[in-house]
């Protein structure tokens, strides 16, 4: 173990972070933003559209997303027609490939969660909603979406991780965020031991300060109790639930 | 696609052995993990959580560089000459590490879901410690754990082809070199997924049917 390389590392690897959330957050914005109407297709949408969401995220979640890059930022340059049109200024960049990758993935996992999230609302709320006289669109607006979200946070919070771990695959299409920083200072350094647990640490810090993130919001969001007993459970979080919690792929 | 078919099913052979290796060693070691979670002292425990918290923290990719570089690093420095670790074990004791961390989460989850009271009923009926385990609280905690358990195997399904990154020869690599050899990147990327959705797609139907043939108990 080297010290001093560690330090150098401590100093080094941060100017990565910056690319490693931005891309993360705007994949998972652009992901969100295109499943919250898939996940509406998906479960209550007729049988052929709703089949061929499941079509879409069956793919994205069966094959590694190490793959999917490849094919979005080596293979689509095959083809002549994406090379000739305006298209190919942001497929041949990198950084684009790598968010749209990205995107396309979280849209799959957040269109599966939000979908079971919407499948678990109970039927008499929407029936309550009807009975007030809401249009299709203010139910799903005011009604079923909040109680869904709500009801899917957990595993959103499993997606959001998943999403910061997954954005150090951008280091193998050569960009520069905390693990591309790592692999190259590696090269140069020859101490992977080093560096690769510094970035580590930076890395688990990003996953905690999510995963708490989210708890917060979960407990903000509830509605179990009264505003006083919440205020209290803030303060003194509980242990984390025993529920199992591992995301569907 | 040429000869590389051959290369391809050569390739399948190692991803799926690669897969079969690691989540075998991932899941004995996450059922150890998560048993001496549930019974031992609070040291243990937290030890354990610290290094769950950890593995699933940290991207994948980040453990296979760090294994497979310092690995090697560290085996040299024993050795006292180069020695390299091999892409495939460093690909196993990877991902046998992420396994793990995930399996003792799902399996310390089941195990606290079956009833306390069918552990008491056993002591009543004076099973030993190993009786009770293997009678009464492994299986049920396995038909707990099975759903999230198979996500888990899908999950390193897909988790393999990042092992190609640090040299290993499997589907990924094959379509990487098909791909700047033949200048075809589309069709062997295209192909590569194929025989990846392929195998989440086996590994999917054959949860499913443990599932039909074991369902959770009392549900």
């Amino acid at each position: 173990m080297n010290l001093g390389l560690m330090f150098d590392a401590m100093v080094v690897l941060p100017t990565g972070v910056g690319l490693t959330l931005t891309l993360t957050v705007l994949s998972l914005t652009a992901g969100f933003l295109l499943s919250v109407p898939l996940a509406f297709i998906r479960a209550f949408g007729r049988p052929g559209l709703s089949l061929a969401v499941l079509a879409y995220t069956y793919v994205i979640r069966g094959t590694p997303m190490l793959v999917q890059l490849f094919l979005l930022y080596y293979g689509l340059a095959q083809i002549e027609a994406v090379r000739a049109s305006i298209f190919w200024v942001i497929l041949r960049d990198p950084f684009w490939c790598a968010l749209l990758t990205f995107s396309l993935n979280s849209a799959a996992h957040t269109t599966e969660i939000l979908c079971r999230g919407l499948q678990s609302v109970p039927k008499g709320v929407t029936e309550a909603a009807t009975s007030l006289g809401l249009k299709r669109f203010q139910i799903a607006r005011l009604v079923t979406f909040p109680i869904a979200f709500r009801i899917s946070l957990p595993a959103y919070g499993n997606e959001i991780v998943g999403m910061i771990k997954g954005s150090s695959l951008a280091s193998t299409v050569t960009l520069l965020e905390i693990t591309g920083m790592a692999r190259q200072m590696v090269s140069t350094t020859f101490a992977p031991y080093e560096i690769f647990i510094v970035a580590g640490a930076i890395y688990l810090s990003l996953t905690s300060i999510a995963v708490k993130a989210i708890q917060l919001l979960e407990r903000w969001l509830s509605t179990d109790g009264n505003r006083a007993q919440r205020r209290k459970a803030r303060l003194r979080p509980p242990m984390p639930d025993p529920e199992i919690t591992t995301p569907l792929p | 696609m040429g000869g590389f078919t051959t290369q391809f099913v050569v390739a399948l052979t190692v991803t799926m052995g690669l897969a079969l290796v690691s989540g075998c060693l991932g899941t004995a070691f996450g059922l150890f993990l998560a048993i001496s979670k549930g019974t031992a002292l609070p040291r243990v425990n937290a030890v354990v959580t610290a290094y769950t918290t950890v593995v699933r923290g940290v991207p994948e990719l980040l453990i296979i560089l760090l294994i497979y570089f310092g690995g090697t690093t560290l085996a040299s420095k024993i050795a006292g000459r180069y020695v390299e670790v091999n892409a495939f074990t460093a690909g196993v004791i990877a991902l046998s590490v992420v396994f793990s961390g995930y399996a003792t989460e799902v399996f310390r989850g089941a195990l606290a879901a079956v009833p306390a009271g069918q552990t008491e009923a056993a002591k009543s009926l004076g099973l030993n410690a190993w009786q009770r385990w293997v009678f009464i609280t492994g299986p049920q905690m396995l038909r707990l754990a099975l759903p999230a358990y198979g996500n888990l195997w899908i999950s390193l399904f897909k988790d393999t082809a990042l092992v190609s990154i640090v040299g290993l020869t499997d589907i990924m690599r094959v379509a990487y070199v098909g791909a700047g050899s033949l200048r075809a990147p589309l069709t062997f990327y295209l192909a590569a997924s194929a025989l990846y959705l392929s195998l989440t797609t086996v590994t999917l139907l054959s949860i499913r049917l443990a599932e039909r043939r074991h369902p959770a108990l009392g549900r």
